[in-house]
């Protein structure tokens, strides 16, 4: 064991398992870093690398000209850009909220109110959970339709908030918060929904940031609801915008790969905004104690 | 009438709580599912309204459709490789990552493949295996001399499933990291501390003794996710493989269904394939759920 003295006066311990362990980690680390990188350094490709044939990973000679072209291609089209962007901004905050709060209320009272039935609930969210959502998009459009939601916020906003998944996750979590400390709670006169608000969630951090992580990048990359239920222009967002630039469904005409490709780094910033802030959460969150109370 | 109302005053509360997720979730989640599973029974073009023919659908699907056996087997294989690989990796690399510095930064590494859209995927993997002696893959192979010519990584139905499995664990750990590197901030400090005193020296002690039945619930999670995410093959095995693949070798259950729902628009015939991998999937859920779920349950 090697000691080297780390910043702050800490002791840095080097052993051979952690050292093996961190190597082992940088590998994992490079390889899954891979597409973050990519994407970082096609956007800064001139068009003559962004069509080299074998392609290459790295960008040579890095330029501005994707960004310049985004900006030219967005400043000519018919409904103004930042519309896109409320767009896809509005509809994946609001289902972020909503999801977090209702699959919440709703896996809390799964768990701790275990009204009759409570079983039967979950049971049917896990075979939700393994059913092929394919098959289930063209019913799913049908009862968005007949509820007359087609080309509304509500139909991008409304199928999303109750996900099996998202219900299973937060249950999970609710399990592992002691029933004595509600019963304290109660007994000292808290009313059910405050309890659940101000004791229970603040300790569910980790689990609702792990939520919104999820939710917001499966959302906020969300093509096929803006597709098939937004007709006008104006409703579109992001994701679908993206292939009106890129000039047609194919996605890439040559003329304006640079565009896409600058465009596509642009969208990942604000999921990495949301990743590093919720995951800081996660892991700076002092843990809940269970017992001392 | 009594018994009811001493029903609904003690349950009020949970049903309420319950509400707008049981509204939301039946009208569009339970109405479509159970809308699916009835149009397993009829031939429906999506064009004409659905005609019933019974259990015609399955009877082709499960004697008659020699593909369908192909994708069983293929998805069985993956299954079987990347759930199991998967959750292990994802979980030793969130206990590890947990324990590390500069913990922020190397999660979102690890979570980046998820952030990153599909495309960018789909190109960083063609750069790697390419079937040229260009791609990376293969240059490092030629250079090592462990191969002579370059492999067609995906077109040739030897190799296909590999690199699909290759891809798929290397893309889609995210998730489970996630979940369990939530978890494991959600042990209390106080259960390492009582273990230490009960004699508790080393790490693998207290992964085995205090971290991992603490974590049950999303063990459980990450699992079930796991199969469903593994049965479910579908996205990086039609990139890597084009659809139909060579010889079938990288046809997967959802590949066949998206196949007769899509292409075809035999939706009546894709819903008894979903229809049927529901049913491996539960089965398998259910066991899972056996040896996992935690005790009040």
């Amino acid at each position: 064991m090697i000691k080297i003295k780390w910043f702050r006066g800490q002791w840095l311990h080097i052993t051979a398992g952690k050292t093996l362990m961190y190597a082992f980690m940088l590998v994992m680390v490079a390889f899954t870093s891979l597409p973050l990188i990519f994407l970082v350094n096609t956007a800064f490709k001139p068009m003559e690398e962004l069509f080299l044939f074998p392609p290459r990973f790295f960008v040579m000679r890095p330029v501005l000209t994707n960004f310049t072209d985004l900006v030219f291609v967005v400043s000519s089209a018919a409904v103004p850009f930042t519309r896109f962007f409320f767009n896809s901004l509005f509809v994946t905050v609001s289902i972020v909220f909503l999801t977090v709060l209702v699959s919440s209320l709703g896996a809390y009272a799964l768990v701790k109110f275990k009204p009759p039935g409570a079983t039967a609930i979950f049971s049917i969210v896990i075979m939700a959970l393994m059913f092929s959502p394919h098959v289930t998009r063209i019913p799913t459009y049908m009862v968005v339709n007949s509820l007359g939601l087609i080309n509304t916020y509500w139909a991008l906003i409304l199928p999303n908030i109750a996900v099996a998944f998202n219900i299973f996750l937060m249950k999970q979590f609710m399990e592992q918060y002691p029933n004595e400390l509600i019963e304290a709670a109660r007994i000292d006169g808290a009313r059910e929904f405050k309890i659940f608000w101000s004791l229970v969630m603040p300790s569910m951090a980790p689990a609702w940031s792990t939520l919104i992580v999820f939710t917001f990048v499966t959302n906020w990359n969300d093509f096929f609801s803006p597709l098939i239920y937004v007709t006008s222009q104006a409703m579109r967002t992001l994701p679908l915008a993206l292939q009106v630039i890129g000039g047609g469904p194919a996605g890439m005409t040559v003329g304006r790969a640079g565009a896409v490709a600058a465009a596509t780094l642009l969208m990942t910033i604000p999921t990495v905004i949301t990743f590093t802030v919720m995951q800081g959460r996660v892991m700076e969150t002092m843990v809940h104690s269970g017992i001392k109370g | 009438m009594e018994r009811f109302k001493v029903f609904i005053q003690k349950n009020w509360m949970g049903y309420l709580f319950l509400a707008p997720f049981l509204i939301l979730f039946t009208t569009f989640v339970v109405v479509p599912v159970f809308y699916a599973i009835g149009l397993s029974f009829t031939n429906f073009n999506m064009l004409q309204p659905p005609t019933f023919v019974g259990l015609n659908n399955y009877l082709l699907l499960l004697l008659d459709d020699q593909i369908f056996l192909t994708a069983i087997g293929n998805t069985l294989v993956f299954a079987l490789i990347t759930g199991p690989t998967g959750y292990f990796l994802s979980f030793f690399a969130a206990w590890a990552i947990n324990q590390m510095k500069a913990k922020r930064f190397i999660a979102l590494a690890f979570y980046a493949p998820s952030i990153t859209s599909a495309v960018a995927m789909s190109v960083v993997w063609l750069v790697i295996f390419s079937g040229d002696r260009y791609g990376y893959a293969n240059n490092i192979l030629i250079t090592l001399g462990l191969i002579e010519s370059p492999i067609m990584w995906n077109t040739d139905p030897n190799y296909i499933m590999t690199v699909i499995i290759i891809i798929s664990l290397w893309m889609s750990m995210g998730t489970g990291f996630l979940v369990f590197l939530a978890g494991l901030q959600s042990v209390p400090k106080e259960y390492y501390e009582a273990g230490s005193i009960d004699g508790i020296r080393s790490r693998a002690q207290e992964l085995i003794y205090i971290t991992l039945p603490a974590m049950k619930p999303q063990l459980l999670f990450g699992a079930i996710t796991a199969i469903v995410a593994a049965f479910g093959v579908f996205d990086i095995a039609v990139s890597v493989a084009g659809m139909p693949s060579p010889n079938y070798a990288g046809h997967t259950i959802v590949a066949h269904l998206y196949d007769y729902a899509f292409i075809r628009f035999q939706m009546g015939y894709a819903s008894a394939v979903a229809v049927v991998l529901f049913l491996m999937t539960f089965i398998l859920g259910r066991l899972v759920m056996r040896m996992l779920s935690s005790k009040d349950e």
